[in-house]
């Protein structure tokens, strides 16, 4: 969808290219994130793609289409555009921001009316923001409103540079969660820049880690880069806790479950004692099969001969076979367990342990 | 009245510091000229700001330019007014026009500096996120620039109005003066009569001034409906 081959920028008065002789394809409907240090040309190689940066040699397609052959303006009105700071444009309101394009594109009042409520919904903006003015909405807000803005034509493709960068963690995280929603719904060809290889790693697919001058260190699937990180520099740049950060990408339902220590209502307080004893764990699953009720510990024996009368406890993590390992670490480890119970809706599934776990980071 | 000394004190025993029946016998003629200081300032202000937005219009596009045009409107800035007609009446005559030059030429830096500044305080990420979705530098800079100018645009649209209001007073020199009239002939006479028509003059044209500011303030919360409403958190 989008091809740059041998693409080099020197800006005027100064004798080192920003960005050099970088070649990059990025297939359609992927997400590829750029990724580096600051300074390294991720801005300059993503505003090559809609001309606000002109190449000084080489060759930008788009769609097959060379984007110097061109009117900047109507390359620009075909792919959507979010920076960091937003810009949205202070003296219109919310509706008029997102309908920026269609009027661009001389589109109908009916049509546009119609598309901005369309997109409101999209992004998960109440309509009552419409009429307001972007002071008067909170950051978060204000980047899904930057978002609407940058669908509003139905772009095939997107650019976003640190599209999230001004906004808390917290927000960050959900604005990051609804991007990969959307994308699963929209399918759009995606070039996102961030310097946070958190972020890349959750939403691209394919990930290109830059250096200085714009070289392309390595650019493959987060997994395989996290697993084999080609050099020195993209192992340096993962940081030492690239094997956690793996653990992220990979569902539960990937590793062995234990069926852990899981008794029936009939077993005995001698029996419920030594499976704990089996597991090294101060406490023991109530259930049958698949049909697991709660926990109990070994105090909570005290007076019972069977399990018969023993009051189960709530579960209160229960993890779902498609939450990452990270979740799962987190889960055991914030349980003071060495497991934590994974359940498909209300079927038991067994148990997510720290040795099964570990075992994918040491992989 | 037998002597100078006392006629003269009868004389300002009898005459009060302002005649208000000659007010009252004037109130037509006041009108008209204060029609006629409206008019004059509206012209003033009015080609002045077509003429400046035309020169920042090409200061903004080649930079280079907007020493020079600062320079030059600032040296008609600074010309003293009275030398300025004395200069142009042999060229142009006792016309409205002397007069306008005059005025237009005294608006112009103003205006000039305050659209170049609005103009270039329109924070760079706003225009690259307008450049960045199509729009072309002519459309963005009616449709992005000169909006979000305008406070800064109207607030020299207001001194220079409030200074132009001030200098119609002198153009009555060359007999387009409005109520500058009123102050020039009171000045003819050493009595109640001419203290009144100056006072008249003046605080007729400092009313008119008052006026224009608050009107054009008020024009100002109107067309930027978007600037007041504005979360305070
Ligand atoms: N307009 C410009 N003129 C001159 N040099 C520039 C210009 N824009 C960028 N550069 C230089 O080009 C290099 C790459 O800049 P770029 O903005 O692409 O980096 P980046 O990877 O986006 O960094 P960051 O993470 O800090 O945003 C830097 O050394 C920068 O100083
Ligand atoms: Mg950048």
């Amino acid at each position: 969808m989008i091809r740059l081959t041998e693409v080099t920028k020197t800006f005027p008065g100064t004798s080192k290219p920003a960005v050099d002789k970088l070649s990059l394809s990025i297939g359609e409907g992927e997400v590829v994130v750029l990724v580096g240090p600051s300074g390294c040309g991720k801005t300059t190689t993503l505003k090559m793609i809609n001309r606000l940066i002109e190449p000084t040699s080489g060759s930008i397609t788009v769609a097959g289409q060379d984007i110097l052959s061109m009117q900047a303006h109507e390359l620009r009105r075909g792919i959507g555009y979010v920076i960091q700071q937003i810009g949205l444009f202070p003296h219109k309101t919310i509706a008029e921001n997102i309908a920026t394009v269609p009027s661009l594109l001389g589109w109908d009042k009916v049509r546009t009316d119609e598309r901005v409520a369309e997109l409101a919904q999209l992004v998960e903006l109440s309509p009552e923001f419409l009429d307001r003015y972007p002071g008067e909405l909170s950051g978060g807000q204000r980047q899904r409103v930057g978002v609407a803005r940058a669908l509003a034509a139905d772009p095939p493709v997107l650019l976003m540079d640190e599209p999230f960068g001004a906004v808390d963690p917290i927000v960050r995280a959900n604005l990051q969660d609804e991007l990969l929603e959307l994308q699963s719904r929209l399918k759009k060809t995606i070039v996102l820049v961030t310097h946070d290889i958190d972020e890349a790693i959750k939403l691209g697919d394919r990930v290109a880690i830059l250096s200085e001058g714009g070289h392309l260190e390595q650019y493959d699937s987060p997994g395989e880069i996290l697993r084999n990180p080609a050099n020195e520099f993209v192992a340096d740049f993962l940081g030492s806790d690239r094997g956690i950060k793996r653990l992220s990408l990979i569902p539960i339902s990937e590793i062995k479950l234990d069926p852990g220590p899981v008794l029936s209502r009939r077993a005995t307080r001698e029996e419920a004692l030594s499976v704990m004893a089996r597991y090294d764990i101060g406490w023991a699953a109530i259930g049958d099969g698949a049909d697991v009720e709660g926990w109990f510990t070994a105090d909570d024996l005290e007076g019972h001969k069977t399990l018969r009368d023993v009051k189960a406890r709530s579960f209160q993590i229960k993890l779902k076979p498609e939450d990452s390992l990270r979740e799962a670490l987190d889960a055991v480890i914030t349980s003071h367990t060495a497991a934590a119970a994974v359940f498909d809706g209300d079927r038991y599934l067994g148990m997510a342990t720290v040795d099964e776990i570990s075992r994918e980071i040491v992989q | 009245m037998t002597t100078g000394t006392s006629a003269f004190t009868i004389a300002q025993a009898d005459e009060p510091f302002i005649r208000w029946d000659w007010i009252g016998r004037n109130l037509d003629d006041l009108w008209a000229a204060t029609q006629e200081h409206i008019v004059l300032t509206v012209i003033a202000v009015g080609v002045g700001l077509v003429v400046s937005l035309g020169l920042s219009i090409i200061a903004l596009r080649w930079r280079k330019t907007y020493t020079p045009i600062t320079w030059v409107t600032g040296i008609l800035y600074t010309i003293p007014s009275l030398a300025l007609f004395a200069f142009l009446v042999p060229i142009t005559g006792l016309t409205m026009l002397t007069a306008q030059i005059g005025l237009v030429s005294y608006t112009l830096l103003i205006l000039i500096r305050n659209i170049v500044a609005g103009i270039d305080g329109v924070p760079a990420h706003i225009l690259e996120a307008a450049r960045g979705m199509g729009y072309t530098p002519r459309r963005m800079f009616l449709d992005i620039q000169l909006p979000l100018a305008l406070p800064v645009i109207i607030a020299g649209i207001r001194i220079a109005t409030v200074t132009t209001i001030g200098l119609v007073t002198i153009t009555a020199l060359i007999g387009q003066g409005g109520l500058g009239f009123f102050i020039l002939r009171g000045l003819q006479f050493f009595s109640a009569i001419g203290t009144t028509q100056i006072l008249a003059g003046t605080v007729l044209s400092v009313a008119l001034a008052v006026v224009a500011d608050i009107g054009l303030l008020g024009l100002e919360k109107l067309l930027t409906p978007w600037a007041r409403r504005r979360v305070t958190a």
